[in-house]
């Protein structure tokens, strides 16, 4: 935000009063931000379909765009946007038309606290992480609304799936993160990245044994908490013919799926910033920094795909006894384990 | 606002009303992604957990057994393909053993062979699709994939054999419709060299992931007294631990020359009779059926594939045979009774599914819902084949 503003001064010199820079430079960057979005949504639309295709030993989309079928997520787009938006008979209209906006925005309002580059971060607030963690977790909300108001049984049973299953994994995606916190003594998104520089040794998720079992659970959790396989309950397709978006089309049943890819894209962003050094690369001066970002984090999401492709699905008892009863117990450990080791090493203050 | 405010569904309903709790009826199907065909479950369920099942069938009821009453002995044979379309050369194979059977007509050994081998071709390709869609049902894709890649290979040599890639209608009574084309001996043994090294690769992939055996070990549990009373038969039955198969126990064509095994659950995962058991079975009975096929292969000699002294239109004497063979799903039974005529006076199909399919309504209540679609997935059945 700070970059915008400060574009904003240098254009218009005086002639914006500070308010007036700052609602520029917010709906500049919130603009920004909602293209990221859009962007992540196409590309790994396509990179997914490559993924599976080449893991599945066949070849994914071909045709549109000449090389390897790249322009297929513009002609999907065009398709998606050309169906009709149907609302069932006895749906309840306001909260189905309302569900894919709720999920979009929580998935959106995310992104103002990601470090991409030194300067380059919607809102550099000192509660970052705790303000991601509070934003996206409305999505929740979101899931409740389309699966109740689908007026669906198996929409139903999606929302309930996926808001149990939300609610549970937030919380060792959110303990896995407080080993970092002890670490640099800051939740602002911006801190924890400069307290890795120096090369990858340096790096949160190699800071000591309990922060690299914090990087897992946080990995394992996300995966869990953006709803894909192996934890892709609430909407199993096998099962929950498409879960709580069972009845959405068009436009409506895109945002689902611009929110889905957005989300993938955000946890693996939260997990290059919190644990894999953000923007530093893995040894030097800090070069090109929004591109390294880019690459880890694009590097964990393919990650998600190779797993999503290779792996069944729990069952819903399952997921909740690997939550409770496994991972929730393990983050509570590394937050002690990190704790002892800080007062072993003389770290702490 | 108008229509919410009637409150016709009970997403609108007025939740101030008195708030009771009640068992939700849910239909699974006839448009579902994990009934493998046109079959509603009405499933009652308290949350996730199952407490009724009923299976509705009959969506595909095409009155085939009504049909042969008026086509004649040999016409019949396209629409044993329709049964199990997965395994069309298994139906062909029941009717035309029972036909010929009735008839005492002397089948050549070279039709006997070639009969074998497609025989056991299309259980491998069944199997396939049993153990790719059971993948599927767990949330397992790629193993579909990689099965459709096999079997992709079978349906080749089947095409090459018959014109067909799904209906072949390539047996007829007293034989074959048309000899094997050349190079069709090297094409299955490569096939099968192929498939032995696959095996393994499914087992890696999908048979001892951890995830999936939480998901089937213990699971969908059906006991040999069950399958008895309800009268499964095939992998159902053999991952009960009852070794029961037809090749072996009542043998038919030349079944008896060759060696192999019958695989039966163990529960070497969890119970035995679980979901895993009954995948495991099917897994190795691929193995079994390559066996069989090499054998075959090794021994298929030359000279007419037609029993020569039969004529373009049958007449069976008159009387009553239940003939049945092993597909790969099970028992395929065929009554036939013949009144000298040139047509059926009737049949009657004993379909394996069937018979399998209706366990669901013992075992599924008490489950949770998405070890009923394991457990579905498990029994491997076929719309087509239960409706007719």
């Amino acid at each position: 935000m700070q970059v915008m503003t400060d574009l904003f001064a240098r254009i218009f010199g005086d002639g914006l009063s500070p308010l007036g820079l700052l609602v520029a430079g917010g709906l500049t960057m919130a603009l920004v931000m909602a293209l990221v979005m859009a962007l992540c949504a196409i590309v790994f639309t396509w990179a997914e379909r490559k993924v599976a295709g080449f893991i599945q030993s066949r070849y994914g989309p071909m045709r549109v765009g000449r090389w390897h079928g790249v322009l297929q997520p513009v002609a999907d787009m065009v398709k998606i946007l050309g169906k009709e938006d149907i609302v069932p008979r006895d749906a309840d209209r306001p909260l189905f038309l309302l569900a894919p906006f709720v999920i979009f925005i929580g998935s959106l309002m995310a992104w103002a606290a990601i470090p991409f580059a030194p300067g380059f971060i919607a809102a550099d607030l000192d509660l970052g992480l705790f303000y991601i963690f509070a934003v996206s977790s409305a999505a929740t909300i979101g899931i409740l609304m389309a699966g109740w108001a689908s007026n669906n049984k198996w929409s139903l049973y999606g929302a309930a799936r996926g808001a149990a299953q939300a609610v549970s994994y937030e919380i060792p995606l959110a303990l896995a993160c407080i080993p970092v916190v002890m670490v640099t003594g800051s939740l602002n998104m911006n801190d924890i990245v400069v307290a890795q520089q120096g090369g990858i040794w340096r790096w949160h998720f190699l800071h000591d044994p309990f922060l690299f079992v914090a990087f897992l659970l946080y990995f394992v959790a996300s995966i869990a908490e953006v709803n894909r396989g192996p934890f892709d309950l609430p909407e199993t397709e096998s099962e929950l013919v498409a879960g709580y978006h069972t009845e959405y089309t068009g436009m409506r049943f895109a945002f689902f799926f611009l929110a889905e890819y957005a989300n993938l894209f955000l946890v693996s962003c939260v997990a290059t910033a919190v644990f894999l050094g953000g923007w530093q690369p893995l040894f030097g001066p800090v070069f090109l920094p929004g591109l390294v970002f880019v690459v880890k984090a694009v590097l964990l999401v393919l990650l998600q795909m190779w797993l999503r492709w290779t792996l069944p699905r729990l069952r819903v008892d399952q997921l909740m006894h690997v939550c409770w009863k496994v991972m929730v117990p393990l983050a509570l450990v590394c937050v002690l384990g990190a704790g002892i080791w800080m007062l072993a090493t003389g770290q702490a203050g | 606002m108008s229509e919410t405010a009637t409150g016709r569904g009970w997403a609108a309903q007025d939740v101030r009303r008195e708030l009771h709790s009640e068992l939700l009826e849910i239909n699974m199907g006839p448009q579902h992604p994990a009934t493998h065909g046109v079959l509603r479950l009405l499933v009652r369920t308290d949350g996730e957990i199952v407490h009724g099942v009923t299976a509705h069938i009959g969506y595909l009821h095409r009155c085939a057994e009504k049909i042969a009453e008026g086509c004649d002995w040999r016409q019949w044979m396209v629409y044993t393909d329709r049964f199990d379309y997965l395994a069309p050369i298994n139906m062909n194979f029941g009717y035309a053993v029972a036909v010929e059977r009735m008839l005492g007509v002397q089948v050549p050994e070279r039709a006997e062979h070639i009969r074998v081998i497609c025989a056991e071709l299309q259980r491998i390709a069944s199997h396939l699709i049993a153990i790719g869609t059971f993948g599927l049902d767990m949330g397992a894709w790629t193993p579909l994939l990689y099965c459709f890649r096999e079997r992709e290979e079978i349906l080749n040599i089947l095409e090459r054999l018959s014109g067909g890639r799904m209906l072949y209608n390539y047996f007829d009574i007293g034989g074959l419709r048309f000899d094997a084309y050349d190079g069709f001996e090297r094409d299955v043994l490569a096939f099968v060299n192929i498939m032995e090294q696959k095996i393994p690769e499914y087992d890696t992939l999908l048979s001892y992931n951890k995830i999936f055996i939480e998901r089937t070990a213990d699971v969908g549990v059906i006991d040999a007294a069950t399958c008895l009373a309800y009268g499964c038969t095939g992998p159902v039955l053999r991952g009960a631990g009852v070794p029961f198969d037809c090749r072996k126990d009542d043998p038919y064509s030349i079944y008896d020359r060759f060696e192999f095994d019958i695989p039966y659950g163990e529960g070497e995962q969890g119970a035995v009779g679980d979901c895993w058991d009954r995948y495991m079975v099917r897994m190795r009975e691929m193995y079994e059926s390559c066996r069989i096929i090499r054998q075959a292969v090794d021994a298929l000699p030359g000279g007419p594939v037609k029993a020569e002294d039969l004529k373009k239109l049958v007449k069976v004497p008159q009387g009553s045979l239940y003939t049945r063979t092993e597909s790969s799903k099970g028992e395929i039974g065929y009554h036939v009774f013949a009144d000298g005529g040139s047509k059926p006076f009737r049949t009657k199909v004993r379909s394996p599914s069937f018979s399998n399919l209706h366990v669901i309504e013992k075992v599924g209540p008490g489950m949770m819902l998405s070890d009923l679609v394991a457990t579905v997935g498990s029994l491997d059945i076929v719309l087509g084949e239960i409706d007719r």
